[in-house]
């Protein structure tokens, strides 16, 4: 049989996207299925059985569970429109031709995102142990007269938790809106200005509407990422004191994998994860949407 | 009065910035500063280069496998990075380029993928791995992060602007379908290639929590693993630990400034989509 010259072109495009297809079902598909199974069964594993929604009723009883989600959900809601504001701001106050000095603060801020979550948490938690850099400074400076232990309180521990996501992640957003900016045609303001637009005014009434689509896409990533926010809190805190700092994905961890593994449950609860996640997600695409 | 209103506003602009700045420097100058000191003048909040550094690399050599871990984490980024980049780019390149209805649909649905946190993929994936032997190896390192929408994304965007003519011209020509993609368009979309280079490569470098599970073995272990272990004990020697922090991110950073231009240019191409 031959082949049109259109069919074979058409075979080509689908075994360019074959592997790549087949390892995204395979990596990704498959298991969230599994793992929507498993959320309905308890037991060993190998030895699994069908038990309902019992791992579901026990997610609302289990009160540890309970903190752990407010504490993330807490840490989503500060750290996301945080990072997102300031990227903003900092990418608008970078995006000035006339900046002496711009090179250097681009990069100065840009630097912790090269840092891994391990390390940027490491160096966090030993700037602020209780023989630590900051308080040796302060106990120097006669501020303090005795170390504060930063980490060993719990508004103070989730405060330095969410200051680690905000060093690390800052520069990294900025790139996005220092690149959206720079894509925006300068002939714009020069109308605003004519029209007599003010700074304030040419900010929210062209250069927020133009960074929209930008914001859709890292909001949606960074709500993904903070959701499961877990390097940091095992190396700056560990999850104490007691559990102040575990946020969820940190507590599924040791469901699954310490003591008596639980897997059953596990799943149950990183489903409630993933409708989360989706539930944003769907929320964010449809603002985004609303554009045209 | 206009003047002085601009060089007040130029002189905010300036003072927030240098205060971000700062911000986001001082912890990796610290962490310098830390590594060529003892651990006894750290403590005490010195801010000066020491001489200890030499001291700080021996102690943690004799103590932890840091040669094993740094070769360990080198290997599985790098082997994983050129594997995600031939077969992202070919896939985002097959994804715009012979583009339909059928196609367009599935990229769609792949893009929910974006969504699925890890962590709820992250236990059957594992026992999987655990059943088909994958754990503690290159292998079973890469895979879940060999294949991702972000990277095809990343590629498909940048299609759009790699010129149709020239396929057919290609074509006419006599050029196979992946002598084109090889020979005109891998060249022409350098600066994609470093920000996907960039990316993969400093995720992998950093990965921690898939590393954590199935790592297991000691001779396995990459250096965020090793660093972690080091906190565990009850005295902490900071000059040896803020060394192989140091270790640890000086490869990432080298990468990141290398690519740094072609990062920020091939970044723009996804995000204006």
């Amino acid at each position: 049989m031959k082949l049109t010259m259109r069919k074979k072109e058409n075979l080509v495009g689908w075994a360019f996207l074959a592997p790549a297809v087949v390892l995204i079902v395979i990596m990704n598909f498959v298991p969230i299925i599994q793992a929507m199974i498993m959320s309905f069964q308890s037991g060993r594993t190998g030895n699994m059985t069908f038990t309902g929604l019992t791992n579901f009723t026990r997610i609302i009883r289990d009160s540890r569970c309970i903190d752990a989600l407010k504490i993330t959900l807490e840490y989503v809601v500060v750290t996301v429109p945080l990072i997102l504001a300031l990227a903003v701001i900092m990418a608008v106050l970078l995006n000035d031709p006339k900046l002496k000095l711009k090179g250097i603060y681009r990069t100065c801020i840009f630097v912790p995102a090269a840092v891994s979550m391990v390390a940027s948490a490491v160096i966090f938690r030993s700037l602020f142990a209780a023989d630590g850099f900051v308080n040796s400074v302060l106990m120097n400076l006669g501020i303090l007269e005795n170390g504060y232990n930063f980490l060993g309180h719990p508004s103070s521990a989730r405060i330095i938790l969410m200051m680690v996501r905000v060093w690390k992640m800052l520069g990294y957003q900025m790139i996005f809106y220092l690149a959206a900016l720079q894509s925006i045609d300068s002939t714009i303001y020069e109308a605003a200005k004519i029209d007599g637009a003010t700074g304030l005014q040419q900010f929210f009434q062209i250069t927020l509407p133009m960074l929209k689509p930008t914001m859709v896409f890292t909001i949606v990533m960074s709500v993904n990422a903070a959701i499961q926010v877990y390097d940091e809190s095992v190396n700056l805190t560990n999850g104490g004191p007691g559990n102040a700092t575990m946020p969820i994905a940190h507590y599924i961890y040791g469901l699954a994998f310490n003591g008596v593994p639980n897997f059953g449950y596990a799943c149950a609860l990183s489903m409630v994860i993933l409708i989360v996640v989706g539930a944003m997600a769907m929320i964010q695409m449809k603002v985004g949407d609303r554009r045209e | 009065m206009n003047k002085t209103k601009y060089w007040v506003g130029r002189g905010i602009k300036n003072v927030i910035l240098t205060i971000f700045s700062l911000f986001c420097v001082f912890p990796l100058f610290w962490v310098l500063i830390a590594a060529t000191n003892t651990s006894v003048d750290i403590v005490s909040g010195v801010l000066l280069p020491g001489k200890n550094m030499v001291e700080n690399f021996r102690t943690l050599a004799e103590h932890y496998d840091v040669f094993g871990a740094s070769w360990n984490t080198v290997k599985y980024s790098v082997v994983c990075t050129i594997a995600s980049i031939i077969v992202c780019s070919i896939a985002g390149y097959g994804f715009e380029i012979y583009h339909d209805k059928v196609k367009d649909r599935l990229f769609g649905l792949l893009m929910l993928t974006m969504m699925i946190p890890f962590v709820a993929t992250m236990l059957p994936l594992y026992q999987s791995y655990a059943k088909l032997g994958l754990l503690n190896t290159t292998l079973g390192f890469i895979l879940p992060s060999v294949s991702t929408v972000f990277l095809i994304m990343l590629f498909r965007q940048n299609s759009r602007t790699f010129p149709k003519d020239i396929i057919e011209a290609a074509r006419i020509d006599g050029e196979s379908e992946l002598g084109i993609f090889f020979k005109m368009y891998v060249p022409t979309m350098k600066a994609t290639y470093a920000a996907g280079a960039t990316i993969t490569f400093m995720n992998a470098w950093n990965n921690y929590m898939w590393a954590r599970l199935i790592m297991s073995d000691n001779r396995a272990q990459t250096l965020p693993m090793m660093i972690s272990n080091m906190i565990t004990g009850h005295y902490i020697d900071y000059g040896m630990l803020m060394m192989a922090v140091l270790i640890s991110t000086l490869p990432t950073l080298v990468v990141f400034f290398a690519l740094q231009k072609s990062f920020v240019q091939g970044m723009t191409g996804a995000v204006k989509g």
